[in-house]
């Protein structure tokens, strides 16, 4: 049995600790040991988007990269972005929009929208393609996650 | 064997210390996102990963004197947003722009790109175009080598990730008259490997071409430069097409692209490299010319 070691780190606002083998991927430790499992494991080698959560602010592939990378970081993942009960407005948009249908790649669509509206309040339709262009979705046919990114962007813009 | 340890260096020494103490059983660990995979599909075993993303000394981008250093913790996404980069060395920034997605280059490292020596990857493609020299650390001392010799076969780098760190790139600045540029075919345009892969970087005099450089993946084992293309454009007037397109011919002679069942035929990625190299070249001049 390899040895564990203790991460700490910072996971939707809130301090965990959590013991970890050193070439464990963040995706398995966020589902198996935090039992956050709505980051989704699709093709597990960075393809598919499925896994994505935000480190630091930053879309990641958490199926790429050891879980101790987060060691003294923020790690944002799609059950951190409701706040008491409501859903964020990236959330509603894309209820709105109908860019959810089997909801497989949606938590990770979700935060690489929330990245992108962070640095980029009202993006242009080549920079919502550019910032979703690590996600694949069999359903939607991407087309609604674009309508999904703009209604977003004025749910959060200035009123 | 399994992993039994994650390290944290907080400087070059303790880097190699760590290392040193494996004996050949850690390895340098920067973005991840190759080394994570090839733990995952066995293809390396390691008792211990020694993460040289922590190192403050070798994280930033930094214009210093006549040079770009780009330090070894700095990801593709960090050269791709970078404004003076962009201006200064378009051919670097849109190499890192077109590797995998936004996903991957927020980790992925551009020292990681060179020692995973595949032929094909962008920013090597970039780097070795622009003259880019690599600054190594090992127990034997420090040394600097042109990133182009770092190569010793397809996944096979003369810097051993296991005993030695590249720190840093050091990129030579561009004089007055210069221009780079980066061409590029995959069947789509996020998540895919070239077909063809191109960069140029042109230096002008008068209007005639005084200095050349072409890097072209994956036409061999390694990234390739045509020399006799690079050559055949020195003194020639850069405002005369058929130089550039000359120029083109000639390295796709010297490219010896193979049938790829990923990639397409030879005699496909032949009329390719014809393509890209000459747009690449276009657009150097042009740059060089606006300049």
């Amino acid at each position: 049995m390899a040895a564990e070691q203790e991460l700490n780190f910072i996971l939707n606002g809130e301090p965990v600790t959590v013991r970890v083998r050193p070439d464990e991927l963040l995706v398995d430790v966020l589902r198996k040991k935090l039992l956050l499992t709505g980051t989704k494991k699709g093709c597990g080698e960075g393809e598919c988007g499925a896994c994505t959560v935000l480190l630091d602010g930053k879309p990641v592939n958490s199926c790429l990269i050891p879980a101790m990378k987060a060691k003294g970081r923020e790690v944002l993942t799609i059950e951190g972005l409701s706040k008491s009960g409501e859903l964020h407005p990236i959330q509603e948009a894309f209820i709105e929009a109908g860019a959810v249908q089997c909801g497989f790649c949606t938590p990770g669509v979700i935060l690489s929208a929330k990245a992108l509206l962070d640095k980029t309040p009202a993006p242009s339709e080549e920079d919502i393609k550019t910032e979703l262009s690590g996600h694949l979705c069999r359903c939607t046919g991407y087309v609604q996650f674009i309508d999904a990114v703009r209604r977003a962007a004025q749910k959060m813009g200035p009123k | 064997m399994r992993v039994e340890a994650y390290h944290f260096p907080q400087s070059l020494e303790q880097c190699l210390d760590i290392l040193g103490r494996y004996n050949g059983g850690a390895s340098v660990i920067a973005g991840g996102t190759d080394l994570m995979l090839a733990l995952k599909e066995k293809k390396v075993a390691l008792e211990a990963l020694v993460d040289v993303t922590r190192i403050p000394e070798i994280q930033a981008i930094e214009f210093k004197g006549d040079s770009l250093i780009i330090g070894a913790g700095v990801t593709h996404g960090m050269v791709a947003g970078h404004d003076r980069i962009r201006n200064v060395f378009p051919a670097l920034a849109e190499a890192c722009l077109s590797v995998g997605s936004p996903q991957i280059r927020n980790m992925a490292t551009l020292a990681g790109n060179v020692v995973s020596a595949q032929p094909a990857a962008d920013s090597a493609i970039a780097l070795i175009a622009l003259g880019a020299k690599a600054e190594i650390v090992s127990p034997h001392g420090p040394r600097t080598e042109l990133a182009e010799d770092l190569y010793a076969g397809v996944g096979k780098s003369r810097v051993d990730c296991r005993r030695e760190i590249l720190t840093r790139f050091i990129v030579p600045l561009p004089g007055p008259h210069s221009g780079n540029a980066f061409t590029r075919l995959a069947p789509r345009e996020a998540l895919a490997l070239p077909i063809v892969n191109a960069a140029a970087c042109i230096v002008l005099e008068d209007g005639s071409i005084k200095a050349a450089r072409i890097c072209i993946g994956p036409v061999a084992v390694h990234p390739f430069r045509p020399q006799q293309a690079e050559n055949s454009l020195l003194g020639k007037p850069a405002a005369d097409p058929a130089v550039l397109e000359e120029a083109a011919l000639i390295a796709s002679r010297e490219a010896k692209p193979r049938d790829s069942l990923l990639r397409g035929s030879g005699k496909y990625r032949q009329v390719l490299v014809k393509d890209l190299v000459r747009r690449a070249l276009e657009a150097a001049v042009n740059k060089a010319t606006e300049d």
